[in-house]
């Protein structure tokens, strides 16, 4: 493992990715600061940039955007009260308040801490996690894998839908139909192509993601330019108060920090769940706590009640790496969009990957560390200057993206159907989300489709055409039997919910 | 059962999920693979039936969330209008190529949300453009097409 590390050190620590993951974390958190625009549209937005790279630079960028973006969204949650990324609603419950109270300033310095100590102390856990649990991963088969793919697409369905599980289930079914377009893997024989040649090779994940992100994502802003809800939005950056923390607060923070940090990986560990559930855990955790005078200042301006969630969906972001990296397996939709840019290089993340490929396993493990220093030193003291990009009117922002949308496509196929195809999928993704059809079990689905129909298919040739190797392994039997249980407790829930 | 938008997008699911799965039934495969465990048109075939089972299943049960959107603050014209400007984009960028149809993306587009700050619009387009393909081209090593800059002697 030292050998590991010394070698992820080595690259992380080249002049080249040091200055990758600058800019990653500097986008990253301008980026995700725009109410709207998440981690996943600033990552997919970074793909094309990536591919003139080297796969571990490449994946360092990718990630100082993730970290970024995911910081970003907590300063529009604590300045706008609207937060850019879900994973930063918890934030707003208490950052918003304390910036009414004129204490803008302070609460962003606290985001700023709590976030950098939750990755910094999250980083650690994986260091130590990731080869560990790539060894237990060896022992997988494919039956195992089948499962915990299909376990993956019912959390990601089951936690991302707003308790909207069948519209979450009809988008993974939706991902996994787009991925079936193109040739069959092992006969090359065509599928829903219509003759079209275009649609020879499949669709491609980066025109897939940048169609429902990106794209839907300008088309949806400029859609819902006159809701009076969003409109009425508006902030004062001139008064941002101190930014300094005094002792009592510092105090506070440095018991929540280490418990929430805990809680944001092992959630960000599990496929499907990550940022946004870690922090309601933690904030719902923290307040249960603390003593019952700091309990009574939760949702009005808390240090705990602030503290906890940053740290927590900081932690969960480097958590979510782990099923990425070790099982090939993306616990996120934002991990999701990483593996198919690294797939896009030819890289198979897996439990082999750090045997194969050490210099990028431990290069994104150890850029992790850079990336949290890099994004204390840099926005702390520009917190008042980042902040003005919240006033980057829509007239300007809108057009860029869906450029760098259509040259994303451009640079990739030089071919107008590609454009069409994304321009037409965008359309309707604008249109599904409208009606609350979640994209991130879309994304998943759409990037495990390929190895879901393979893992299915040695399975039933080895079992001669039987479903027996369901239950077949213990371990199989108890990934199922975990999906069944996620998707027993939706059942309870939607009928409690109709119930009352 | 209340019709509302979210059902007939179910509706509209189930139909597609029907078509998919006739086109899954109708996907030639080898011979000597018809009767296999598992063929080109196995996974296919289970995806259809999947997506049938969801969608069926969200058109016959209550839905206890209706969404309501307010079409009337909607900006359907403009968005519309910012369509039709990238398909005419999309189909000009590889015959004229990507630094004049770019830029002019651009600048129409800003133009149609209602900018009408002449330098700024200028500025974040052809210069912004123009520094984009640097970066792309002459920094990263991405080749970008671009007959029109190619005939005026900008490009090799």
């Amino acid at each position: 493992m030292i050998e590991g590390i010394l070698i992820g050190l080595t690259t992380a620590l080249t002049f080249q990715n040091i200055f990758m993951v600058m800019i990653g974390c500097f986008f990253g958190t301008i980026i995700g600061m725009l109410p709207g625009l998440g981690p996943m549209t600033a990552i997919a937005l970074m793909i094309p940039i990536t591919y003139g790279f080297d796969p571990a630079t490449g994946l360092i960028l990718m990630a100082g955007v993730y970290y970024g973006a995911v910081f970003g969204g907590s300063t529009s949650s604590i300045l706008l009260n609207a937060p850019g990324v879900p994973g930063t609603v918890a934030t707003s419950f208490d950052g918003y308040p304390m910036a009414q109270q004129g204490k803008a300033g302070k609460a962003l310095a606290i985001a700023a801490w709590s976030s950098f100590a939750g990755g910094t102390l999250s980083a650690i856990y994986l260091l130590f996690m990731a080869p560990s649990l790539s060894k237990v991963s060896l022992s997988f088969r494919s039956p195992d894998y089948f499962a915990l793919m299909i376990l993956g697409l019912t959390a990601i369905a089951a936690f991302s839908s707003k308790g909207q599980f069948l519209k979450a289930m009809m988008m993974v079914v939706l991902g996994l139909m787009l991925a079936s377009v193109g040739q069959d893997s092992l006969s090359d024989i065509t599928r829903f192509t219509f003759n079209n040649m275009n649609l020879t090779d499949g669709i491609s994940f980066v025109l897939v993601v940048m169609a429902t992100f990106a794209m839907s994502e300008a088309l949806t802003i400029i859609l819902k330019r006159n809701d009076p809800t969003a409109a009425a939005k508006q902030v004062s950056l001139t008064e941002l108060g101190s930014i300094r923390i005094n002792k009592e607060e510092r105090g506070k923070m440095y018991k929540t920090i280490p418990r929430s940090s805990v809680i944001g990986f092992l959630i960000g560990v599990l496929p499907g769940a990550g940022a946004t559930i870690a922090s309601f855990l933690a904030y719902g955790m923290e307040r249960n706590l603390v003593k019952d005078e700091e309990k009574e200042k939760f949702g009005k301006g808390s240090v705990n009640g602030l503290s906890a969630p940053e740290t927590a969906n900081n932690a969960a972001c480097s958590g979510s790496f782990v099923p990425m990296l070790t099982l090939g397996i993306p616990g996120s939709g934002t991990t999701a969009v990483m593996l198919g840019a690294l797939l896009g290089f030819g890289i198979q993340p897996g439990p082999r990957l750090y045997m194969t490929n050490p210099e990028i396993f431990w290069s994104v493990i150890m850029s992790m560390y850079i990336g949290m220093v890099v994004l204390l030193i840099l926005n702390l003291p520009l917190i008042p200057y980042i902040a003005r990009i919240l006033a980057v009117p829509k007239n300007y922002l809108i057009p860029l993206i869906l450029f760098f949308s259509i040259t994303g496509i451009y640079v990739m196929s030089f071919n107008n159907f590609d454009i069409y195809l994304m321009i037409g999928i965008a359309v309707v993704a604008t249109f599904l989300r409208l009606y609350d059809f979640p994209m991130p079990p879309l994304i998943l689905a759409f990037v495990l489709g390929g190895l879901m129909e393979e893992n299915l298919r040695r399975s039933l040739l080895l079992s001669n055409g039987s479903w027996e190797f369901l239950w077949d392994r213990t371990l199989t039997v108890c990934i199922l039997v975990t999906t069944i249980l996620i998707v027993l407790w939706h059942i309870y829930k939607t009928i409690t919910k109709m119930r009352s | 059962m209340n019709i509302n938008t979210t059902k007939v997008i179910s509706l509209l699911f189930f139909i597609f999920s029907a078509f998919y799965l006739y086109t899954a039934y109708q996907i030639q495969v080898f011979a000597f693979d018809e009767n296999a465990p598992f063929n080109a048109r196995t996974f296919p075939i289970y995806l259809g039936y999947v997506g049938l089972f969801f969608s069926g299943l969200k058109l016959i049960l209550p839905d206890p969330d209706t969404i309501k959107v307010e079409h009337k603050t909607l900006e359907y014209k403009k968005t519309a209008l910012l369509i039709v400007i990238a398909i005419i984009y999309g189909a000009t960028i590889l015959k004229v190529g990507y630094f004049l149809t770019t830029s002019l993306f651009l600048f129409v587009s800003y133009y149609f949300l209602g900018e009408r700050r002449w330098i700024l619009m200028f500025l974040l387009s052809f210069p912004f453009v123009a520094a984009f393909m640097y970066l792309l081209h002459g920094i990263l090593e991405i080749y970008l097409r671009d007959p029109f800059l190619q005939s005026i002697g900008v490009m090799g």
